[in-house]
């Protein structure tokens, strides 16, 4: 890297060390990023990118290294001190008061005067909006709020307090497609405005759209920076995970695929009595990965328990298809439908909520599932143990030994555990839901390995995903939802990115998702 | 009954309602206020104990110090001191064990409800036993607590009684009232004190000092517990000590607090609902009614309350999102 003239630097960074307890977040650090520069900080999970940045946004103090800011050094004790030397964060969990208007948010903790003049703040936000590309109603609450909204939202409240520096972690992780189309325009017209941006992301596709330069984290420590124009997917996984990485995903097309699960009509409502699933009807085959895409809160998580037997059903029905025998799931309990052959790898947000129970240890998560086949009043933990070292050697499961509860270990690990366990049982259809959130690259890899494991042996597979690239790459065909409906059903081979967001956003409106895909063939079509 | 009976009855009910109704309101306010910074001290009658207690114990020191020459409106403003600095105390050591020491908020309230009752029974009755059986201030101090009539708006005819005849603290009460409602809805200040409440790593990562917020407003919302309290001793009992005087008006005030939706106007309106439904008893006694259904009364409608509240669901109308938590930065 060449030396850069000081008054071009906007923030440098100088061999930061920061540690808890025994654990180094971050080993001698260093990086810096330049006026009118967009810089991608990229790392796997636990490569200590986020707490990287929440020492240069005042969440936590360094153990040791040197900060400084338009070339000066300074010392960042707090929140308020990086608002003040014009460092702002948007950080991967919106940092936002529900009941408050996006005003409310925006001018929370600022000084003036006693009043708040909401009327005046609004106007200042429009002009803010108008001069950088946002659409805002300053008067929404956030509880109204699209998850986009809300990023923008935190995006003004940072440019609001006259940000120089901006740090996004993970912004595209809860978006569209086209919403991140439109975030990038975005950071391009403010990287034009002379500001310094810093991206955390593991999305390599989105780090060689939008960045200048690369510095690649692994383990806490600083891998190297390169120029973005220099770098390829390929080079930039290998910095990230130390080594060369396959990363294409195989996708075995099989002659067999005889229907197994056939959904119809399924119709839930939630607790405030709005249908969280409204008519939707698919069909899983067996040897077939199924994809479910939408945006977060579409409806999958009830389609996941629906099935499960653990959500109320209000209509419809989930045929289940055996050979040659067809019966109906519906109005069974969950454990007859464990037994017909029907396992739920369910991932929920929290992975230890519903999947596994924390504080037990492999044997007994294990043994959950399987406790009620033995006779007597005691439990048989022999078979359980053997399976739990089974899964451990078989899953390459890093553990200090199966009396460790499931709490201790990584969230790859506790992914291994739960799939392990559920695919250990048989299944004529696994569902499992964002498998891989959370998980670093390598462990993601394993479990696709594995869900294609299951689709060879003619399991039908439905799989949960958020990341379109994944979904598209790994499944066969994919259901879109959208606000608790089907917006379409798409042969995953055949089907660009850009027409599965389209459905990800237009509930019915199927005129509208024809005009919408032959426009990303670039046929078009006028209106 | 006559007509101009029936019109003095419903006078005299309002004008005891408000009575009753005042340290209801007092309390409540305070506990809006904690609740607002994300404390939920269910410490309110202990501090209503401390309160009433220092309230008594500081006006009947003074009058047995200044012996003749005692200055009714000195021991006032000592009674009042005393109350408010006593209920502070309480939201003191509260901030202290939720704050800076993490201690969970529910068993730290429970504990000084326990420890003010203790304290102010305690305290209350060693009074007594230095007067020489009770302990009663004289009216040197309790003339200071008469209705102030107001000119010509006293003078209106049934209004003017019912509206603008009462003694200080009554007035005070709605002041506060009145500008709490300016303070959590117009002010910077009560704009950041509503963040701490809701989401307080929002309010931290926004430059605010989490932890001043938290003990600024529980020691002022303890304080006002405290005037409340005071009012019991020195108002409701007339300057008598009464062993067990708060008589579960503070657990009333937590409740008060859910029916007023956290609203400081809303809370005027139940406070006196309550404060009426408390002396009902007196002003519209029905044959055969044993006098304890009536003592019932207030605690049933509290419950009504809590089960309706519970029902209705709504995010702007609920209970700041992060209280009852505690916080602490660096949590992972």
């Amino acid at each position: 890297m060449t030396p850069l003239a000081a008054s071009e630097v906007a923030v440098q960074l100088t061999n930061i060390t920061k540690t808890f307890g025994k654990v180094c977040a971050n080993q001698n650090v260093s990086l810096n990023v330049k006026k009118g520069e967009i810089l991608a900080l990229l790392g796997e999970n636990g490569s200590g990118k986020t707490t990287l940045m929440n020492m240069l946004s005042g969440i936590y103090f360094p153990d040791s290294g040197q900060i400084s800011v338009d070339g000066r050094e300074v010392v960042i004790r707090s929140p308020k001190d990086a608002f003040d030397l014009g460092i702002g964060m948007i950080h991967q969990h919106f940092k936002l008061v529900d009941v408050m208007t996006a005003t409310e948010n925006i001018v929370l903790g600022l000084r003036g005067g006693m009043n708040i003049n909401r009327a005046a703040r609004a106007k200042e936000i429009k002009e803010i909006s108008a001069r950088y590309g946002f659409v805002l109603d300053p008067d929404k609450k956030v509880y109204n709020m699209s998850v986009s909204e809300k990023q923008t939202v935190e995006i003004i409240k940072v440019l609001y307090r006259g940000a120089n520096t901006l740090i996004l972690d993970e912004p595209t992780a809860v978006l569209t497609p086209q919403e991140t189309d439109k975030l990038f325009e975005i950071l391009r017209n403010m990287k034009n405005d002379g500001k310094a941006i810093i991206i955390i992301t593991h999305k390599l596709n989105e780090v060689l759209q939008i960045s200048d330069r690369v510095t690649i984290l692994r383990k806490g420590a600083c891998v190297g920076t390169v120029q973005t124009r220099e770098a390829s997917v390929k080079s930039l996984t290998e910095g990230m995970v130390g080594r060369s990485v396959n990363l294409e995903i195989a996708r075995e097309k099989l002659n067999q695929t005889p229907d197994r699960l056939r959904i119809s009509g399924l119709t839930c409502k939630n607790a405030e009595g709005v249908k969280a699933l409204d008519g939707v009807s698919f069909t899983v085959r067996g040897g077939e990965i199924l994809g479910v895409a939408g945006i977060a809160g579409s409806g999958q998580k009830e389609l996941c328990e629906a099935i499960a037997g653990l959500y109320p059903i209000e209509s419809g029905s989930i045929l289940y298809i055996h050979g040659d025998k067809t019966e109906e799931l519906v109005g069974l309990k969950p454990a007859q439908i464990v037994q017909k052959g029907v396992h739920t790898a369910f991932v929920p947000e929290d992975r230890l909520g519903m999947g596994l129970v924390a504080s037990l240890d492999m044997v007994d998560n294990v043994m959950l599932k399987s406790y009620r086949n033995t006779k007597g009043f005691l439990v048989d933990r022999k078979a359980p143990k053997a399976l739990a070292d089974t899964l451990i050697e078989r899953l390459e499961i890093v553990t200090p030994g199966t009396s460790t509860p499931v709490r201790r270990l990584s969230g790859g690990n506790v992914q291994k555990v739960l799939l392990g366990r559920e695919i250990s049982s048989d299944p004529a259809v696994l569902v499992a839901a964002y498998p891989v959130r959370g998980l670093d690259i390598n462990s993601s890899y394993t479990v696709y390995d594995l869900l294609n494991e299951q689709k060879k042996k003619g399991v039908a597979v439905l799989f949960i995903g958020e990341d379109l690239d994944v979904l598209l790459e790994l499944c066969d065909r994919l259901v879109v939802l959208c606000a608790g409906r089907v917006s379409g059903v798409v042969d995953a081979a055949v089907t660009g990115k850009e027409q599965v967001g389209l459905l990800m956003t237009h509930a019915g409106g199927q005129a509208e998702i024809d005009a919408g895909a032959k426009n990303a063939n670039g046929k078009g079509v006028e209106t | 009954m006559s007509e101009v009976g029936v019109v003095q009855t419903i006078m005299d009910f309002f004008n005891a309602a408000v009575l009753a109704a005042t340290p209801l309101l007092l309390a409540t306010l305070g506990e809006i206020l904690t609740e607002k910074s994300g404390n939920l001290n269910l410490g309110v009658e202990g501090m209503m104990y401390m309160g009433a207690m220092a309230g008594i114990s500081a006006s009947w020191l003074y009058e047995a110090a200044m012996g003749a020459a005692a200055n009714g409106l000195v021991s006032v403003l000592l009674a009042v001191a005393g109350g408010i600095l006593a209920g502070a105390l309480g939201g003191l050591i509260y901030s202290v064990l939720t704050v800076t020491l993490r201690a969970n908020q529910n068993v730290t309230g429970l504990t000084l409800t326990i420890f003010g009752a203790g304290i102010g029974n305690f305290f209350g009755e060693l009074l007594g036993m230095r007067a020489g059986g009770y302990a009663s201030i004289t009216d040197v101090t309790k003339s200071m607590f008469n209705n102030i009539e107001m000119p010509l708006l006293s003078k209106i005819p049934v209004l003017g009684k019912m509206l603008f005849s009462h003694d200080f603290v009554v007035y005070m009460a709605v002041i506060v009232a009145v500008l709490m409602t300016w303070f959590l809805n117009k002010t910077r200040v009560g704009l950041n004190l509503r963040a701490v409440g809701e989401s307080p790593a929002t309010a931290d990562a926004a430059g605010i000092n989490v932890a001043r917020y938290k003990y600024l407003a529980t020691c002022v919302g303890g304080g006002l517990c405290g005037l409340g309290g005071m009012y019991i001793s020195m108002v409701r009992f007339s300057g008598t000590w009464v062993h067990g005087c708060v008589d579960g008006r503070g657990w009333i005030a937590v409740a008060l607090v859910i029916f007023a939706a956290w609203s400081p106007a809303r809370a005027m309106i139940g406070a006196l609902l309550f404060g009426g439904l408390s002396v009902l008893r007196y002003y519209m006694p029905i044959k055969d009614v044993a006098t304890q259904f009536y003592d019932m009364v207030p605690y049933i409608a509290t419950v009504v309350v809590l089960v309706i509240t519970s029902i209705r669901q709504g995010k702007e109308r609920a209970q700041p999102k992060a209280c009852g938590i505690n916080y602490f930065r660096e949590e992972r």
